[in-house]
């Protein structure tokens, strides 16, 4: 069961969706509200989308370390799935992506269950990229080889390798014992990063120029990233008591958020680079009626391996 | 087990192990008598389109299928005779009287639906394969059929000729607007105007 800290943090969190099922509710039904009905619909969106995210990550806490485990395996095969098919293949490169599927996307999750840190950590840039590239050139189709040896890598490394990294928080020790601490780490993160996203977004509305990577994404502006980045920060920071970031350290919960603010920037920009060059505009224009579940995660996939290493230094430390 | 509930059940599981979005393009799903002609290039294809229709129109649809694959291993003839309810066809042997065409108007009656792949077999590129007359006959024999276009995206990367094993890919289905055999409408006409209507719906 969950301690009465890490039931206050996923219950708040939990309250506040609940206030803003209820303030889209309202904003829905009052037409003369003066609000742009996109971004209405936009929200209503997030947080429909956060409502799964959130009770799920409860429910899987709930029943403890590897139903948590195995929820992030099944996140991060549906995700590669949505990957691999955006993505052009040929059909000589159609026995690695089975191997890479059903061999290495378990096999990761399964090392990160076991704690196995020496292993999850090369298994897939290594003895991954080894095993793709030979595979694919026993095949025999020569055309495009690097080009379509790195697709697979990437999609490996961003919807598997770093999203692995989240629930290895999970098996890190921290200096309190018992499930609860662990949970809240990881809950902590994965609020962070929800919370930096939508701050950022929340920013850009306020009307500039300063437009940061137009090619790319024309909605991220410099006051959006600064703005999202403080707020987070800040967030974080009164949220120290959640994280094992204790006693003295309440300064360290306020960097590693703004650590996952700037990842999450970085994961979102990279995965929007990626759309824009096999022209769509998300994950979910493909699979409709099942949301682009990458589109939700990119941030959560950069982020991830960046503050994993970062705790494990502090902790070491 | 009730035969319903497992027809349900695998409906259920090809829908989740194929990720299939279903789309109905200026058309609607209808349990009046239909002809769904698909691009074909998987064997799955048959189950995934079956699998995609609403659960009052899948039990009144049957699939055409090969008797050479489908009657081939006890799974596949109980998937064939009891879940699908397929029509099979054996490519081998046509005899007058009983060629293709007649057995599809005997097999619907005035109460089932048909999915057929007019390409005749798994066509192995990008493009859509020259359709077989059948498809010609039947819309001649039969006018009040609708005919509906299918287009089946991607299952040629799932599972391509000459694999078994799978890749989970996402796959997304098509249905677009009837069309009709038009008065007159000669037959290699008819069959390039089907063939662009599965075509167009790949690129919407």
């Amino acid at each position: 069961m969950l301690d009465p800290r890490t039931l206050g943090l996923v219950g708040g969190v939990l309250l506040l969706l609940g206030a803003a099922t209820i303030v889209v509710h309202v904003l829905r039904s009052r037409s003369d509200s003066g609000l742009d009905t996109a971004i209405i619909e936009t929200f209503r969106l997030r947080v429909h989308a956060w409502w799964m995210l959130f009770s799920v990550l409860a429910a899987a806490f709930m029943i403890g370390q590897t139903a948590t485990v195995v929820l992030f395996g099944l996140i991060s095969f549906w995700a590669l799935r949505e990957f691999i098919t955006l993505t052009p293949t040929r059909p000589g490169d159609h026995r690695a992506l089975f191997w890479v599927f059903f061999l290495f996307t378990p096999l990761q999750f399964v090392l990160v269950g076991m704690q196995m840190y020496g292993l999850y950590s090369i298994v897939i840039p290594v003895y991954g990229f080894l095993f793709v590239s030979a595979r694919i050139a026993m095949a025999g189709d020569y055309k495009r080889f690097l080009e379509r040896t790195a697709k697979i890598q990437a999609g490996l490394l961003i919807c598997v390798y770093c999203l692995s990294h989240a629930p290895a928080l999970l098996t890190l020790d921290l200096p309190v014992d018992g499930w609860g601490p662990k949970a809240r780490l990881l809950f902590f993160f994965v609020l962070i990063v929800q919370l930096s996203d939508a701050l950022q977004y929340a920013w850009a509305q306020i009307p500039s120029k300063h437009v940061i990577i137009p090619a790319i994404s024309p909605t991220r502006t410099w006051e959006g990233l600064l703005g999202g980045t403080a707020s987070v920060t800040l967030i974080g920071a009164v949220l120290w008591w959640a994280t094992p970031f204790q006693g003295s350290h309440w300064w360290m919960a306020a960097v590693m958020s703004l650590v996952i603010a700037l990842m999450g920037f970085a994961g979102g920009i990279t995965l929007s680079a990626i759309k824009r060059d096999r022209g769509v505009k998300d994950y979910g224009t493909l699979v409709e009626g099942h949301g682009g579940v990458l589109d939700r995660i990119d941030s959560i996939c950069f982020a991830a391996p960046v503050f994993f290493h970062f705790t494990r230094f502090w902790l070491l430390w | 087990m009730d035969i319903n509930f497992t027809r349900d059940f695998l409906a259920l599981l090809a829908r989740f192990l194929s990720g299939a979005s279903v789309r109905w393009i200026d058309s609607q799903p209808d349990t009046c008598q239909r002809v769904y002609f698909a691009n074909h290039t998987s064997h799955l294809d048959a189950i995934v389109l079956w699998s995609a229709l609403p659960q009052r129109v899948r039990t009144l649809t049957r699939p055409v299928g090969a008797k050479d694959y489908w009657t081939a291993g006890r799974v596949r003839r109980y998937m064939a005779d009891r879940l699908f309810n397929a029509l099979l066809i054996d490519r081998t042997e046509i005899k007058v009287h009983r060629s293709p065409v007649d057995l599809m108007i005997r097999a619907i009656g005035d109460r089932y639906s048909l999915i057929v792949f007019p390409e005749g077999s798994r066509s192995g590129g990008q493009e859509i394969g020259e359709f077989k007359s059948g498809l010609y006959y039947l819309c001649k024999r039969r006018p009040d059929l609708e005919m509906i276009p299918v287009h089946i995206d991607n299952m040629n990367r799932i599972l391509p000729r000459g694999e078994v094993l799978p890749v989970p890919l996402l796959t997304c289905i098509s249905f677009g607007p009837p069309i009709w055999l038009e008065a007159g409408e000669p037959k290699i006409h008819f069959l390039e105007r089907a063939r662009q209507a599965v075509r167009r719906l790949k690129e919407i």
